[in-house]
C-alpha cells in the first residue's frame, strides 16, 4: 500500500475521486483557517467566563443552576452525532449508496436537534430558577459562552438541511462533496468545543 | 425519631443515587445501540457483500482489496474514537457526581487532563490529524493552539492578579 498523499488536514477523499480530490486542497485548507480563528473566538469567551466566575453578585451560582444529568445526555448526543457524521464521511469517501449517506446525515441532524432541545430545556430551567443573563456578571458570561456554541450547532443544522437539499437536487458533485467534507470538519470541531464547555463550565463548576 | 428521619433521608439518597446510576447506564447503552451497533452491522454486511462480488482484472481486484482495507482502518478509527471519548467522558462525570468529597484541586486536575486527552483523541480519530499531512497544515493547528494558550492563560493570569490587588471577590 503506497503512502497516500494528504492534500489537506482531516479525512481526504483520496485519488479515487479524481478532480474532486484535487479541488478539495484549497477549499479545505481555507476552512481549517476559519475553524482555527473560530477556536480563538471561543477561547477568548472561555477566558472571559473564567475571569467572571466569582462575580455572582449574590445571585444563583453553578450549584443551584446546573443539572449534571442533562449535561451528560447532551454530551452523549453530541458525541453520537460526531460518530454518525464520521459514518457519513466514510459513505461519501467509499462511494456507498446515496441512501446510506442520506440516512447517516439525517441521523446526525436528529441527534443535533435533540442536543439543541436539551440545551434549550436547560436554559429554561435556569431562567425559572432566576438565572437570567442580566442577574450577574457570571450569568452574562455563561449566556455568552454556552449559547454561542448552541448557535454554532444551530447554524450547522441549517447548513446540513441545505446540503441535503443540494444533494437531492444536484446529486453528489464536486460542490456537494466538498460541502459534506467541510460540514464534517465543522461538526467534529463543535464537538471538541463542547468537551471544553462541559469540562470547564459544568464539571469544574459543580465540584 | 430524628434518627429514624435521618435513616429515611439516607435511604432516599441511596435510592436516588442508584436510580441516577441506572439512568446513566441507560443513556450510554442507548447511545451505543443507536449509533455504533447499526454502524458495525452495516459495515459488516457491506464487507460480506463486497467479497461475493465477481471480480474483474487481478489488478482491479488488488485495488479494491486495498481500498477495502483502508476503509476498514478508517471505520475502526471512528470506533476507537467513540470508545475512547466515551471512557474519557464518563470518568470525570462519575467522579464529579459520586465523589464530590474528593479534594477540589485533584478533581480539577482529573477533569483538565481528561478533557485534554479527549480533545487529542477527537483530533486524532475523528478529524484524522496526524503527522502524515503537509507540514504547514500541522503548523497552522499548532500555531493556533499556541496563540490560544497565550491569550487564555494571559487573560486569566492578569484578571486574577487584578482581582487580588483590588481585593475583589475571587
Amino acid at each position: 500500500m503506497s503512502q497516500q498523499v494528504f492534500k489537506h488536514p482531516g479525512l481526504n477523499l483520496g485519488p479515487a475521486h479524481g478532480k474532486d480530490n484535487d479541488a478539495a486542497e484549497g477549499v479545505m485548507f481555507g476552512f481549517w483557517v476559519f475553524l482555527m480563528s473560530d477556536s480563538i473566538l471561543f477561547s477568548m469567551v472561555f477566558a472571559s467566563y473564567v475571569t467572571s466566575l466569582n462575580s455572582t453578585a449574590g445571585g444563583p451560582g453553578p450549584h443551584q443552576l446546573y443539572d449534571i444529568q442533562s449535561v451528560f445526555i447532551e454530551t452523549l448526543l453530541l458525541l453520537a452525532s460526531s460518530f454518525t457524521f464520521g459514518m457519513t464521511s466514510l459513505a461519501l469517501k467509499y462511494k456507498h449508496s446515496k441512501t446510506r449517506l442520506i440516512v447517516w446525515l439525517a441521523a446526525t441532524l436528529v441527534l443535533g436537534v435533540a442536543f439543541l432541545g436539551f440545551e434549550l430545556h436547560d436554559f429554561c430551567s435556569m431562567f425559572a430558577k432566576g438565572g437570567v443573563p442580566s442577574r450577574s456578571g457570571f450569568l452574562s458570561a455563561f449566556f455568552d459562552l454556552v449559547p454561542l456554541h448552541g448557535l454554532h450547532v444551530t447554524a450547522a443544522c441549517i447548513w446540513l438541511i441545505c446540503l441535503a437539499g443540494q444533494i437531492a437536487r444536484y446529486g453528489l458533485d464536486t460542490k456537494t462533496k466538498l460541502g459534506i467534507m467541510r460540514l464534517s470538519l465543522f461538526w467534529h470541531f463543535l464537538d471538541i468545543v463542547w468537551i471544553a464547555i462541559f469540562s470547564v463550565v459544568y464539571l469544574a463548576g459543580l465540584t | 425519631m430524628s434518627q429514624k428521619g435521618n435513616y429515611d433521608e439516607r435511604d432516599q439518597r441511596k435510592h436516588e443515587d442508584r436510580s441516577n446510576f441506572r439512568s446513566f447506564v441507560w443513556d450510554i447503552g442507548l447511545l451505543l445501540l443507536l449509533t455504533v451497533v447499526p454502524a458495525a452491522l452495516i459495515h459488516w454486511i457491506g464487507g460480506m457483500s463486497h467479497l461475493s462480488l465477481p471480480n474483474g482484472q487481478p489488478s482491479d481486484y488488488d485495488e479494491r482489496a486495498q481500498r477495502k482495507q483502508e476503509e476498514r482502518g478508517e471505520f475502526y478509527s471512528y470506533i476507537w474514537g467513540i470508545g475512547l471519548a466515551l471512557l474519557l467522558t464518563v470518568v470525570p462525570f462519575a467522579l464529579v457526581h459520586w465523589f464530590p468529597s474528593m479534594p477540589r484541586f485533584q478533581l480539577f486536575l482529573v477533569i483538565g487532563v481528561f478533557a485534554l486527552v479527549q480533545m487529542l483523541a477527537h483530533f486524532r480519530f475523528f478529524l484524522h490529524i496526524g503527522f502524515r499531512q503537509k507540514r504547514e497544515d500541522l503548523q497552522l493547528l499548532l500555531f493556533s493552539a499556541l496563540l490560544l494558550t497565550i491569550m487564555v492563560a494571559g487573560t486569566i493570569w492578569i484578571m486574577a492578579s487584578l482581582a487580588q490587588r483590588m481585593a475583589m471577590p475571587s
